[in-house]
């Protein structure tokens, strides 16, 4: 693995000397929506979380394939009982106005986000990485002060976690951990991030910001590998409409596209194959069988929905944009997990469908008994059409025995709905936090806000707790392959495909990974070829 | 007329906190809160974001407290967007959507008047019928169509304008915008303007002045032009608030930094202040434009008084 990695890094550098790039190093990138904050620490969404990881770097960062390696920190040791991670913070880390980047600003960072007076939407994530006390100070019974993290000096910080956390350092990548400038955040409050008083220690610094029109980055000369950023100015256009996107692209405004309209995929890949890239992701498209109700309380029933999906021409032919089929929880492409498919996987699809049959009919449920029911989705067009086919699976598979009535709601309704198990099946999909099988795995446990199939398994929750803190690599993966195929037996949702990341680039952009599972694409990592 | 226009801004003062109030209780009312999200948020953290933004409290104090910032003209922070205030958002997207709409506005009426004049002097000729195609496909034309094909031919194809974007309001980001907004207003107000003409210009007092010996030209300008107008002019009022304000669909498509953006996103997240706030800007721009439509009457024809 070192050896590959040496040599990748020796290729990249091989091709950035051998290609010529233009004297313009200026980047369009397409993105979403308008970011609801730039304050790392309060960060929500993948817009806001791509802006912030040109702007700021945590203790670890990820290289351009999304391996976890040092960024703000020079190096770190752990003590022999893996509760303490000492920091060195390197001496050239800087932010944008000069000021040395100190263990401090960590400090405060990490207790800004669990202090509940500052309220940032992520805060449980400190919880996820095991940081002592974090859970204590959410619920309000002990003082931010309390929480595991101490600045020895000026750039040496400890971190004391409440239990051995194995993905602590992976999970430490994640932008929501990146320091912010104590004196300027004090000094200016909520109003730090405006464009006259935010300053940041990654590899851009703010330049102009238009709500609603575009964010511009400029190169931070004071970043201390700023000799090795090529781009001098990245542009990102908030812009929620798909096809709107496209036109841009097409009209030369864009070089990079935040999302590909999956109807336009087939037709871009006609007409300009060598832009579209697709990237695998961590991800899960899944449907919810809400356990609580009837008779999704029947594994047979849940199992025989499950099995009359064909995933193959839903991931091919539907979606069709490098989308996986998703027989378990965790996506394939997650790092160190060795995928093992559940027995059911191996079947052919006809068998699938005969057992799926039987076991629907053991039920109690027939043509002149059919099984009805509502499923449900958040309003988009895609959702739609995933959900007809597979309404169409169903009818053709049982003939006639499962009748579905499609319905949908606008996101917040239903999100409200989903959470209040107003519903018999619905739609839903998760993204992975790090990149580890944890950050899809937790979902089904007891109490987890996601866990909308109510799926209630003790033995599944001591599985994952054990996990949690079994630091050996092969063990815990065993575990974690456990807890997969545990919810392949009891079917608590029916995994569908595994996300794929599809967009545009123009051609004249270098540097975009074959490679990278959260999709974290740095501005940084790319140039402008001639 | 000062009595007129002091007696309006008394009936608007109602008007507005009837309309507070019943948005005020469906925005409440819709499922959801600023804060759902796929996410779990910690019942501590939910505790003190509802306190910061007085969600913990009754509705009736939530109300207000609304009331208050009204009165004081500070509508506090956007749920959503956390680095701005909405006296921030709504002071920095009100400029682009009232540019773009003051351009499509006084563009739809400079060229809609003219096409109805010309095709009421030409009734039942080849120009008429021309003229009535053309506003009826732009009454058919929803915009939603119109500016991607647009987009397609001048930025896709030609490339000769930009596809979208703002850039402070340089002219070459307004034209398309401009026209895709201002296409289905030209339509309506060349159909009024002609409608209303072929009345005026079949009445005793336009038959008198002609029989005097006036010229075409005199009598169309200055006796027919006048009264066949009117109903172009109650037509604007809330033309013109349709225009800032309905541009949704166009702010979306050529991505501009408008309040129509904030006013679907404010929905959308229930962005409960964001939502009541434009609410109130957008019935008081109704108010105003109504009074002024009904003060340009009494200036246009000498019979109306108040």
């Amino acid at each position: 693995m070192k050896f590959f990695k040496f040599t990748a890094a020796v290729l990249t550098a091989f091709l950035l000397t051998t290609t010529s790039l233009v004297a313009k190093q200026e980047l369009v990138r397409g993105n979403g929506s308008e970011p609801v904050t730039l304050d790392p620490n309060l960060g929500e969404g993948i817009p806001g979380s791509n802006i912030d990881r040109d702007l700021f770097e945590t203790l670890m960062t990820e290289d351009n394939q999304g391996n976890v390696i040092l960024g703000q920190a020079e190096s770190y040791t752990i003590s022999d009982n893996k509760l303490i991670y000492t920091f060195k913070i390197k001496k050239s880390a800087k932010w944008s106005n000069g000021n040395h980047v100190t263990a401090d600003d960590f400090e405060y960072a990490f207790k800004r986000i669990v202090d509940p007076k500052i309220a940032a939407k992520y805060s449980w994530y400190l919880k996820i990485l095991g940081i002592k006390n974090t859970a204590a100070i959410l619920n309000g019974k002990k003082p931010v002060e309390s929480l595991g993290v101490k600045a020895l000096d000026s750039k040496t910080l400890e971190i004391t976690l409440g239990k051995p956390i194995p993905y602590f350092l992976i999970g430490l990548s994640n932008i929501i951990m990146a320091p912010v400038p104590k004196e300027i955040v004090q000094k200016y409050g909520q109003n730090w991030t405006k464009i006259e008083h935010i300053v940041s220690n990654g590899a851009y610094k703010l330049g102009e910001w238009i709500v609603n029109e575009r964010i511009v980055l400029v190169k931070n000369d004071k970043y201390y590998g700023a000799d090795k950023v090529k781009i001098e100015k990245v542009t990102y256009l908030p812009i929620p409409e798909q096809s709107t996107e496209l036109n841009r692209y097409k009209a030369g405004e864009i070089d990079y596209l935040y999302e590909l309209p999956k109807n336009q995929y087939k037709h871009l890949m006609k007409t300009i194959p060598n832009e579209v890239k697709v990237l695998g992701r961590v991800g899960t498209y899944y449907y919810y069988l809400n356990m609580k109700k009837k008779p999704f309380d029947d594994i047979r029933i849940r199992k025989a929905l499950s099995y009359a999906v064909n995933r193959d021409v839903l991931a091919n032919k539907v979606l069709g944009t490098g989308e996986k089929p998703a027989y378990t929880l965790v996506p394939e492409i997650v790092s160190g997990y060795t995928l093992k498919l559940p027995p059911y996987a191996k079947l052919t699809q006809k068998q699938r469908d005969e057992q799926a049959r039987k076991m629907l009919n053991d039920a109690g449920f027939n043509k002149s008994h059919p099984l009805k029911f509502e499923l449900l989705y958040n309003t988009s067009e895609q959702h739609k059409r995933n959900a007809l086919a597979i309404a169409s699976m169903w009818k053709r598979v049982f003939h006639g025995a499962v009748i579905v009535t499609l319905k949908n709601q606008e996101w917040k309704t239903y999100l409200s709905d989903k959470r209040a198990g107003n519903f018999q099946v619905a739609r839903a999909g998760w993204i992975g936090d790090y990149n580890e099988a944890s950050t899809m795995l937790d979902l089904l446990t007891k109490g987890h806000s996601s866990n909308n199939s109510f799926y209630d398994n003790p033995e599944y929750d001591a599985l994952m707790n054990k996990a949690r803190v079994t630091t050996d690599d092969v063990q815990r993966n065993k575990l974690y392959q456990e807890a997969d195929a545990m919810i392949a037996r009891d079917m608590p949702i029916i995994p569908l495909f595994q996300y794929s990341n599809a967009r545009l680039i123009k051609p004249r952009v270098g540097g975009y990974p074959k490679v990278n599972p959260l999709g974290d694409i740095y501005t940084k990592y790319l140039y402008i070829k001639k | 007329m000062l009595k007129f226009i002091i007696r309006r801004v008394l009936i608007a003062i109602p008007t507005l906190l009837v309309l507070i109030s019943i948005s005020f209780v469906l925005v409440h009312s819709a499922p959801g809160s600023p804060f759902t999200d796929d996410r779990d948020i910690p019942p501590a953290i939910m505790k003190n974001i509802e306190a910061k933004y007085h969600l913990d409290r009754p509705l009736i104090v939530q109300y207000c407290y609304y009331l208050k910032d009204v009165v004081t003209w500070d509508f506090g922070p956007s749920f959503k967007f956390k680095d701005y205030s909405i006296n921030d958002l709504v002071n920095k997207s009100f400029p682009v959507s009232i540019k773009i709409g003051f351009l499509a506005f006084l563009f739809a009426l400079i060229v809609g008047v003219a096409a109805g004049v010309i095709a009421s002097l030409n009734q039942n000729s080849k120009i008429d019928y021309s003229v009535m195609t053309f506003a009826m496909i732009g009454a058919a034309i929803p915009n939603f169509v119109l500016a991607p094909a647009l987009v397609l031919f001048f930025a896709i194809y030609m490339k000769i304008l930009p596809a979208g974007g703002w850039n402070g309001g340089e002219w070459k980001y307004l034209l398309l915008p401009v026209f895709a907004m201002s296409f289905r207003y030209i339509a309506s107000i060349a159909r009024i303007m002609r409608a209303s003409m072929i009345e005026v210009l079949n009445s005793n007092f336009i038959r008198t002045a002609r029989a005097k010996g006036m010229s075409n030209s005199y009598v169309i300008i200055h006796h027919a032009l006048r009264p066949a107008i009117l109903p172009v002019v109650s037509y604007l009022g809330p033309a013109f608030v349709g225009i800032i304000t309905g541009s949704v669909v166009i702010e979306t498509i050529f991505g501009l930094p408008g309040i129509g953006q904030l006013f679907v996103n404010g929905a959308l997240n229930r962005d409960y202040n964001m939502v009541l706030t434009l609410t109130i800007i957008i019935g008081g721009l109704m108010i105003l434009f109504n009074t002024i439509v009904d003060i340009l009457y009494a200036v246009i024809d000498p019979k109306i008084k108040y």
